[in-house]
């Protein structure tokens, strides 16, 4: 009664002060819970293929198709993971593989036989065909090599 | 400092606002929303369901665009609501969220349509907001009869295949209408496809403008006062600020719509049938969705009594009929002044409550 006639009489007593600012904190965090519930389900299910392409990427060794029929100085795209990848049989027999994902901007290159190197269209950057070393254009990093054997006469593409 | 800090984001607000305010000029809009006033009577209560109709549209919309990101209209569909429904995370509670808001939605609208029959604010200067009302049920209804096609398991294959048979019945335009919004002459990948375009775009774009005018009328002539009030004395009559008074009202029940549908769509997940195959035969029991059940139930009794193709025609007839008859009604019961007419209206409404529910009823004792 007497916060009341407080009231009446001008602002705020303490206690009704305290009480607002009480309701209001109440308020505010019942929104945040609502938000929130609402929020996450709607944010895994919008997430949900990039995990699982995430749990793609996590593989560790492909087996290339058919990769042992690859002829000398002829390259083979494959898939490792999600990633697009190259297979590369050089004339001197040995074997490469490289994440094919171009280290400036993300375009997928090209293995070039006559020019005997790697290529990418979007800029023109260029890759050693052995090593995956960035030798011109604006790449700056060389391609990822990965690791490559002949398993039972099947090509084994593993993680370095 | 601690205290310059908890005021800064407060600060800020305001500040954002003057911005915006002076360049658009919000006062201005709230000034006027101030000025508004809801009628405060026994009645009031009903005033709130044009506002819950509007809340579960808006979910829809929701709801539905985060559908469109992974279903794939055609011959996947049912792959697609699949994947939605058992391997994506959540998937099952945005479906459900979508189809339990669906039915939320129409039941609301009828509710809405309903109450504002009985308090007769049909009557001028109201009666496009009659009609456009009407226009939007109808909306609402197509949307979810296009909507309940999309998943393509086998009730929504026979619910589709059922539903377009009917108004196929029709002489002259029945055959030719039917025929080009199923695209061809079974329902299959095509029908699928046009009525995913109904649904997600075409439906929804005149939806949007019919509400737009339906909403701006309400601003226009303000709600209307039921008979009852109407008898009291002006003086003696109460209201409240549309805002922010009837605002906070409004939200308080958009809360109460929101936990409702929560609740339903978590412990009550919608089911998915398995895929609609031309060659197994319809389940025993199959019956259209809740609210087609009375039209439904009408083609039944007329089938009954009339044979052959008269009992279809006849019983679309009376559909039809009435509805005209519905739509029209603003331009019969005009005033308070014709009490006989106002009286009738009143029955008229009553007898059309009861026997749609009453039909609804009815139509699920009667399946076999
Ligand atoms: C306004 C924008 C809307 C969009 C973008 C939209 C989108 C969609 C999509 C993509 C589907 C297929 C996924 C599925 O079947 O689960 C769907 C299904 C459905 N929609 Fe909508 N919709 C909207 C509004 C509405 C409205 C207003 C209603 C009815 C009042 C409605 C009723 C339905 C129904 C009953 C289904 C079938 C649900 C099922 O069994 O899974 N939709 N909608
Ligand atoms: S993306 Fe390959 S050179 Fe720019």
């Amino acid at each position: 009664m007497a916060e009341h006639e407080h009231a009446e009489s001008g602002g705020e007593s303490r206690l009704q002060k305290t009480r607002r600012a009480f309701v209001r904190l109440m308020l505010s965090a019942v929104g945040a819970a609502y938000a929130g519930l609402i929020a996450y389900p709607i944010y895994r299910f919008l997430g949900a293929p990039a995990r699982r392409a995430e749990g793609m990427a996590a593989v560790t060794q492909v087996t290339v198709q058919d990769g042992e029929r690859l002829r000398a100085n002829e390259a083979k795209m494959f898939r490792f993971g999600t990633r697009p990848a190259m297979l590369i049989h050089h004339a001197d027999n040995t074997w490469v593989a490289f994440d094919a994902v171009c280290t400036h901007l993300g375009c997928t290159v090209q293995f070039q036989a006559d020019k005997q190197r790697i290529h990418c269209a979007c800029h023109g950057g260029t890759y050693d065909m052995h090593t995956g070393r960035n030798i011109g254009g604006p790449p700056p990093k060389p391609l990822k090599a990965y690791k490559v054997e002949m398993k039972d006469g099947q090509v084994v593409v593993s993680r370095a | 400092m601690a205290k310059w800090l908890s005021r800064a984001p407060r600060l800020a607000a305001v500040g954002a606002y003057r911005w915006v305010d002076e360049r658009l000029g919000l006062g201005e809009v709230l000034g006027y929303a101030r000025q508004k006033s809801v009628p405060l009577h026994k009645h009031s209560y009903w005033y709130y369901w044009g506002g819950v109709s509007l809340f579960f549209f808006l979910v829809q919309g929701v709801s539905g665009v985060l559908l469109l990101v992974y279903y794939r209209p055609g011959a996947e569909a049912y792959n697609s609501v699949r994947e939605i429904t058992f391997d994506l995370d959540f998937g099952w509670l945005i479906r459900s969220t979508h189809s339990w808001s669906s039915n939320l939605m129409i039941l609301s609208v009828f509710i809405h349509m309903f109450s504002v029959f009985f308090m007769k604010a049909y009557r001028k200067p109201r009666e496009f907001g009659w009609w456009s009302g009407l226009a939007l049920l109808g909306l609402t209804l197509f949307l979810g009869f296009s909507g309940y096609l999309l998943p393509m398991d086998d009730l929504a294959y026979f619910a589709t295949k059922v539903g377009l048979e009917i108004p196929r019945k029709l002489p002259v335009i029945g055959p030719a209408v039917v025929d080009m919004l199923r695209g061809g002459a079974e329902v299959s990948e095509v029908t699928i496809q046009r009525f995913f375009a109904l649904h997600v775009v075409v439906l929804p774009f005149f939806f949007i403008f019919i509400l737009g005018f339906h909403l701006w009328l309400v601003q226009r002539h303000g709600n209307a006062v039921p008979p009852s009030e109407e008898a009291v004395p002006e003086s003696e009559r109460h209201s409240i600020p549309f805002f922010p008074n009837f605002f906070a009202k409004d939200l308080a029940m958009w809360l109460i719509a929101l936990n409702v549908l929560a609740i339903l769509a978590a412990l009550f997940p919608w089911q998915l049938g398995p895929q609609a195959d031309t060659l197994t035969p319809a389940p025993a029991g199959i019956h259209p969705e809740w609210y087609f059940m009375s039209q439904f139930e009408v083609l039944k009794l007329f089938g009954r009594w009339f044979p052959g193709a008269a009992g279809e025609i006849l019983g679309i007839l009376f559909f039809t009929v009435g509805g005209l008859l519905w739509a029209l009604i603003p331009l019969y019961d005009k005033s308070s002044q014709r009490a006989m007419r106002a009286r009738t209206t009143t029955w008229l409404g009553y007898i059309v409550l009861v026997g749609l529910i009453g039909l609804t009823i009815l139509g699920y004792f009667d399946l076999d």
